[in-house]
């Protein structure tokens, strides 16, 4: 029994930090530029199927390749912007979150179908000659390739950690974060601080699609899923900390695994949502986040 | 330095501003006064580039600036410390200093500047890895003022920099401003607290209802009778 359970931990803490990497990446735009992108997911999606792609054409490996699916994806996310967000910039908060929703909703329709039309609708994966390889402690197994995934998300999030305490570029974002009208008195280009955060928050779907696609497999309506498990994590994270939203994503992960061995597998959604309830009513800046004084 | 020429400015369908105009000359401290809701914090708005007038023209050494965004007219050399300082609170000291230089030209400076700085308020020096938002009023007026001397500008402009503060530390507010004047930055002011305004200021604008209905020496405005009846008490 214990022995299940700490199996479960760990399955869940591997699962929670792509649910983390995830909403940081979602997060991050939020942030910064007030839009809810809830096609975030299909970007995640796309990143999997740029990684297997990639794989399975050229034969690259899958971790290898991993700057390649960061730059498509974040040329992806640098044309979706200009494209269709950047309209968005001038309007107040509120009208901003409710109209990036809708066309995160058009473009999440588009995306999924349009994938669906060209890869159909088949479950892939990408199976490399380590894909197997599992070390066992005390009857614990531990998957080398989803160990991976989260030594990846933790360097990802480390490197974002300090980019943005490190760099002027990075200082300028948290300066937009909190006061945009201040931000351009100081000569800080906020449009331009918009787009860089969007295109890190395409580049960070990008890690997890390719992550997801080694890990776990890819189909083209998986993106919803993953905005969902993105959004309940940015909540129970709370904004402001990205290590706590990435916290957010273990405690979801860990959630749902241990419901699966307590209740059964078909409930975990339901539980990850109830969290999310429990955490809006009670908690509503978050486990991590601070209240606005 | 600073000419302002006719400006008319609306929020939505409501017009704040009525043909102000005004102008700033080099090395002087000029105070912009009247009453809450006159259109003073506007006026900033407008020369700053956060709102667009209307009508008329702002110019700055010679260029018209006022088609231009925010973040382009800091590097002219306009810096505002707006109203109750708006530091970033969750960035220390020193970042918002960092911050502060962020346009290309003040970067290259900004060790420099941030020396100047320090030995004007010395109290940042000794908090500066603190994060601002643990500052006291005081502090915070003072980062947000060093925040827009990192830009190195030639025009350096404040917001109501008495807002909020005990008043024993407004008149040591003013005698540092005073002392920044007197390094050679240009300053415009905007107070409620007139007499400690007009006391400091080389020359002086009365706005009210969006008009500019007086101007003139320190002097001379105080012994306007509707100004001592209307913001002096006396």
């Amino acid at each position: 029994m214990l022995q299940l359970v700490m199996q479960n931990l760990v399955f869940g803490i591997l699962i929670g930090a792509l649910y983390g990497l995830a909403a940081v990446g979602l997060s991050l735009v939020f942030g910064v530029t007030k839009f809810l992108n809830v096609s975030h997911g299909e970007l995640i999606m796309l990143g999997g199927y740029a990684c297997f792609w990639i794989f399975k054409l050229l034969g690259l490996d899958p971790y290898l390749s991993l700057p390649l699916t960061i730059l498509f994806l974040s040329l992806l996310g640098l044309v979706i912007y200009k494209l269709l967000f950047v309209r968005m910039v001038k309007l107040t908060e509120e009208v901003k979150i409710k109209n990036t929703m809708l066309i995160g909703f058009g473009l999440s329709l588009l995306l999924q179908n349009l994938a669906l039309r060209l890869w159909t609708a088949d479950d892939r994966g990408i199976t490399t000659d380590y894909s197997g390889m599992v070390f066992t402690v005390l009857g614990v197994r531990f998957p080398v390739i989803r160990i991976a995934g989260l030594v990846i998300s933790l360097v990802a999030l480390l490197a974002l950690s300090l980019f943005l305490s490190r760099t002027y570029t990075g200082k300028a974002i948290r300066a937009t974060v909190e006061d945009w009208e201040s931000a351009s008195l100081m000569g800080i280009d906020v449009q331009k601080v918009y787009l860089v955060s969007f295109v890190m928050g395409a580049a960070l779907a990008g890690i997890a699609g390719a992550l997801v696609s080694v890990s776990y497999s890819i189909e083209p309506s998986m993106g919803m899923g993953w905005t969902l498990k993105a959004l309940i994590v940015m909540v129970l994270g709370g904004l402001g900390s990205f290590v706590g939203t990435f916290v957010g994503g273990i405690v979801l992960g860990v959630t749902e695994s241990t419901a699966t061995i307590l209740i059964s597998g078909t409930y975990r959604e339901v539980i990850g949502l109830l969290l999310f309830l429990l955490v809006l009513i009670f908690r509503p800046q978050g486990l991590f986040g601070q209240k606005d004084r | 330095m600073l000419k302002l020429t006719d400006i008319n400015a609306f929020y939505a369908d409501l017009q704040a501003l009525w043909g102000i105009s005004l102008e700033v000359d080099e090395g002087e401290l000029v105070a912009l006064v009247g009453p809450n809701g006159a259109g003073k914090t506007t006026t900033m708005r407008v020369i700053t580039g956060l709102l667009k007038p209307a009508s008329g023209s702002v110019e700055f050494l010679g260029k018209t600036i006022n088609k231009f965004p925010a973040h382009k007219i800091v590097s002219y050399g306009i810096s505002l410390v707006p109203e109750g300082g708006r530091v970033f609170t969750k960035m220390t000291v020193q970042e918002n200093l960092e911050i502060g230089a962020f346009i290309p030209e003040a970067r290259k400076e900004k060790n420099k500047t941030m020396k100047f700085v320090f030995d004007i308020f010395p109290r940042l020096a000794e908090r500066k890895d603190q994060r601002a938002g643990t500052l006291s009023g005081g502090e915070r007026q003072m980062l947000a003022i060093g925040r827009a001397l990192m830009s190195k500008p030639g025009l350096l402009m404040l917001d109501e920099p008495s807002f909020g503060l005990a008043p024993i530390m407004v008149q040591n507010m003013f005698d540092m401003i005073g002392e920044i004047n007197k390094q050679g930055v240009t300053i415009l002011l905007v107070e409620q607290n007139v007499r400690v305004a007009l006391d400091l200021a080389t020359k002086a604008y009365v706005i009210e209802n969006g008009q500019i209905v007086g101007q003139g020496n320190a002097e001379s405005l105080l012994s306007f009778e509707s100004i001592r009846d209307a913001y002096l008490g006396c």
